[in-house]
């Protein structure tokens, strides 16, 4: 297949963008998005020019390195990551256009790679347990009830893409911190900080720049993992109770 | 021959002379500790931030040394230890199936085909239960029974179910667990993190490893980071092969500059191959993705019994279908360890039986499991992993078989360390995947995650301190570090002024070939000397040819060819290490040494050694043996 893709380039933090179209022939349907990169870049490369900067790194949708904007929707039109979105989800000669995660949290580096520190940053602030090595006791000491383990894991398998940030009006990173929150809150292991972490990561969140959020549901639609929605309803009750609790 | 020099034998000298079971804590009660007020004084710096290195850096600093860590990710939490699906092996006998330290010990003896230290793997087993406990008190959300305790699962290889899981993402889970606890150290300050920065040398003075040379790869800033003492966690070098379950950005160089600086590089040629991966689907490849081998657990492996049988799987009666795993080995059937799986995959498809694109393909149906347990079942057990295969592949593996075809997953080999985890050059510690000690010719599934916590939990905090508290550190020799930098600085120029024709991916591809080709699944003396010609040859393309466009801040090409060219010069110990062992063992398989009925023929009389290599021009062999005292060799067997 062939498909003209208009790609954002841009140098560096500080330069002005744009989108260039870039046309790319015997393209296979089979081939994942990053790979279509990958075929452009080499073209560039055999070109002279210089290649077009993304993040990847497994490519199996599990590390979160990579999301760009595809059409307009964080990682494109399927509910997956860049990496495992593949060209079938398109129609020969569609124009596709790739661009960065675009908020104030995620200031752009060069071309589709921007900075998501801010999220490890939020984490840093209470999105863990206290449990020094070596202090743990057995792992059977404290039986968990299997539908709390299985919401926490559901809420455990954000892999911190940035997608929910890059897809909402607001620029908001609230359900990656719900996820967190909902994760740690439901496990008997997290009860003892519970009230701080909410507390801390939340100021943490805001502190960031990211905006806030007004239920607009779109970092749900757009999020590769499922996270689900009622997550942030968790937040906001948990931050309500840590709140009157202080 | 002149390909390689033999020097002295080499020994490890940290294990003690005491019984198996109380070699561990005789080693822990001999080691010198650090006072905690002392240990703030001491920088100790981290490479990698994977589980080994993760976990190494969070219990590093919550012990109060600092810690100065780095990762090539833009986040810790990216590590390819990210990837690994199936579980995590313990010895916690919660089942009561008969489970123990020593059975774990000798199940991981036999899986690497006696080529492991036992000491090392019975530490292992002993540390394994309390990774649980540690994971579990972190939050990690393993799977978990009605009854709230944790779930686990039988895994290749193996007859009990000691594998501990978190559905299909168990590395992921672990590695954030790490993630989280190393976010707090970093957050109090104990831990200073460079992201997006990557390792291209390191600093030895006065014959100890005393600092790094890092490459901030945003600003293309070349730095040196000094500490008392430098800890490489970075992992593997299968994607030496470009087409590997690897993420993309997992690299050798760490490893192969400290092979430089003089540690010896331990059994290059022990690498695995993943029996349960999606075959590729054409040119275009950029890697291979990896399903987890629990699979095996109920799906039955097979190939049509007919060559070029043009029928749909689901036509084809059950008569003229060859399980050939159930058939060769009836006792383990479909859960023999990877290495046998592999092989016998590339048997069927070498005799042309084999289904898919280029007949590279074996079935992996889950049609009788599906009949037997109902599909909700099958779909809590390997939901995201079936999810994973339609994506990929546009085939719905509940209603149409899997197909699956072996990849390279992971090296066995890695530097040589000690009991210790020290290697060859004092103050250089390597832990994880990237040192050689615990798996032998071949690990067994679940065992990865296991020896990666175990060794930055519990055994490295251990042994750092010894060396920390044992050892007068004088000042860094300011001639050394300036020397390091500028061969640093002056290889970055050479890389970006050759201006070639060739892109850095169109060598790493052609060096894979080769290699997947020569050093692969089964390996010739013929194969491996052409292979010997041609890496040279294309190393020097390489310098003479290579085209980098862009400048010195973030280059991602100029990332890849740094790292390529540690792979064209690694490329040739593998290949010479395989050629030096004359045996067949584990991962290992040379067609001149097998058994009538085509299994592995280990030679226990001249190889039952670590090969240890040290840098130089011819490399230099260094033998050290292995002493078998409670697991008696024997030919491995799973029939």
């Amino acid at each position: 297949m062939k498909l003209t893709v208009r790609v954002w380039r841009q140098a560096g933090p500080a330069a002005e963008g744009r989108l260039v179209a870039y046309p790319v022939d015997g393209v296979s349907p089979d081939m994942s998005f990053l790979e279509l990169l990958d075929v452009l870049n080499q073209e560039l490369i055999a070109a002279g020019e210089e290649p077009v900067a993304f993040d990847h790194d497994c490519r199996e949708g599990i590390c979160g390195s990579c999301g760009v904007v595809i059409n307009g929707q964080a990682h494109g039109p399927e509910r997956t990551t860049s990496c495992q979105l593949h060209l079938r989800s398109f129609a020969d000669g569609d124009v596709v256009d790739v661009e960065p995660w675009r908020a104030k949290g995620f200031p752009v580096i060069k071309d589709l790679v921007v900075d998501r520190s801010a999220l490890d940053r939020i984490v840093q602030a209470g999105g863990y347990v206290s449990a020094p090595t070596g202090s743990a006791p057995d792992a059977h000491a404290t039986p968990v009830p299997k539908p709390d383990a299985d919401l926490a894991f559901d809420n455990a398998t954000c892999i911190g893409c940035g997608a929910c940030v890059a897809a909402c009006p607001n620029g908001s990173a609230t359900l990656f911190t719900a996820a967190k929150v909902t994760h740690l809150s439901l496990l008997p292991q997290g009860g003892p900080e519970r009230a701080r972490r909410v507390l801390d990561m939340v100021e943490a969140m805001d502190a960031e720049g990211f905006g806030g959020c007004t239920n607009t549901g779109e970092c749900v639609a757009s999020c590769p993992k499922g996270i689900p929605f009622a997550s942030i309803t968790t937040l906001n009750r948990e931050f309500l109770a840590a709140t009157r609790a202080r | 021959m002149s390909d390689y020099r033999v020097g002295d034998p080499i020994a490890d000298t940290k294990a003690p002379a005491v019984p198996l079971e109380n070699r561990w804590d005789e080693r822990k009660f001999a080691a010198k500790l650090v006072n905690p007020a002392n240990r703030r004084r001491h920088r100790v710096i981290v490479v990698g931030t994977g589980l080994a290195g993760g976990s190494a850096g969070a219990t590093l600093a919550e012990q109060g040394y600092h810690v100065v860590q780095f990762c090539f990710q833009d986040s810790p939490r990216r590590a390819h230890s990210v990837a690994a699906q199936g579980g995590i092996n313990a010895a916690k006998n919660y089942r009561n199936d008969g489970d123990s330290v020593y059975r774990l010990f000798h199940d991981t003896v036999k899986g690497g085909d006696f080529r492991a230290r036992e000491s090392n793997v019975y530490r292992l087993a002993q540390v394994s239960a309390q990774i649980i406990d540690q994971a579990v008190a972190q939050g990690v959300p393993f799977a978990r029974e009605y009854g709230g305790l944790l779930d686990t699962r039988s895994f290749g290889g193996v007859q009990v179910q000691r594998t501990f899981y978190a559905r299909g993402q168990t590395g992921q889970q672990l590695l954030i667990g790490a993630y989280q606890a190393l976010s707090r150290q970093i957050d109090a300050g104990n831990v200073e993190l460079h992201a997006r920065t990557e390792m291209l040398d390191l600093v030895v003075s006065g014959g100890r490893a005393r600092g790094i040379v890092a490459r901030d790869l945003v600003t293309g800033e070349i730095t040196t980071h000094l500490a008392d003492a430098v800890v490489l966690a970075t992992g593997g070098y299968g994607n030496v092969f470009y087409l590997s379950t690897n993420a993309k950005g997992s690299n050798a160089s760490a490893i192969w500059r400290a092979h430089k600086r003089g540690a010896y590089f331990a059994n290059p040629c022990f690498t695995q191959i993943h029996p349960t991966c999606i075959p590729r689907s054409g040119e275009h490849q950029s890697k291979l993705t990896l399903m987890s081998e629990s699979l095996r657990n109920d799906g039955r492996i097979w190939v049509p019994k007919r060559a070029g049988d043009p029928r749909p799987p689901g036509e084809i009666p059950e008569d003229e279908r060859d399980y050939y795993l159930e058939r060769l080995y009836p006792s383990f059937g479909n859960l023999v360890p990877r290495d046998i799986a592999s092989r016998a995959a590339k048997n069927v498809c070498d005799a042309g039986l084999g289904v898919g694109p280029g007949g590279l393909g074996v079935y992996l149906d889950f049609a009788d499991a599906i009949a037997r347990l109902g599909r909700p079942a099958i779909e809590a057990r390997y939901g995201n992993l079936f999810d994973m295969y339609q994506r990929i592949t546009a085939e719905d593996p509940y209603t149409v078989p899997m197909r699956i075809y072996p990849a390279i997953h992971y090296t066995m080999g890695g530097l040589w360390v000690d009991y210790d985890l020290q290697s060859t050059i004092p103050g250089l510690f390597v832990i994880g995947e990237a040192n050689f000690s615990d798996h032998g010719a071949n690990r067994l599934g679940a065992s990865a995650l296991m020896q990666g916590l175990a060794d930055g939990y519990f055994v490295l905090p251990a042994t750092l301190n010894d060396y920390l508290g044992g050892t007068r550190l004088g000042d860094v020799g300011t001639g050394e570090v300036a020397r390091v930098e500028a061969e640093v600085r002056a290889r970055i120029d050479r890389l970006l002024t050759v201006g070639g024709t060739r892109s850095v991916d169109s060598f790493h591809r052609e060096l894979g070939l080769l290699m997947w080709d020569h050093c692969g699944m089964s390996r010739t003396r013929e194969g491996l000397r052409k292979a010997l010609d041609r890496v040279p040859e294309l190393r020097a393309e390489f310098w003479r040819d290579v085209r980098i466009p862009g400048g010195r801040e973030f280059n991602q090409e100029l990332e890849k060819a740094n790292r390529v060219a540690d792979f064209l010069e690694l490329a040739e110990l593998m290949l010479l290490d395989a050629l030096a062992r004359e045996e067949s063992c584990g991962g290992h398989f040379r067609e001149e040494h097998r058994t009538p009925e085509g299994e592995a023929l280990r030679d226990d009389e001249n190889f039952a050694h670590v090969a240890a290599w040290e840098y130089g021009s011819p490399p230099v062999l260094h033998r050290e043996e292995l002493v078998f005292e409670h697991v008696h060799p024997t030919q491995r067997s799973y029939t």
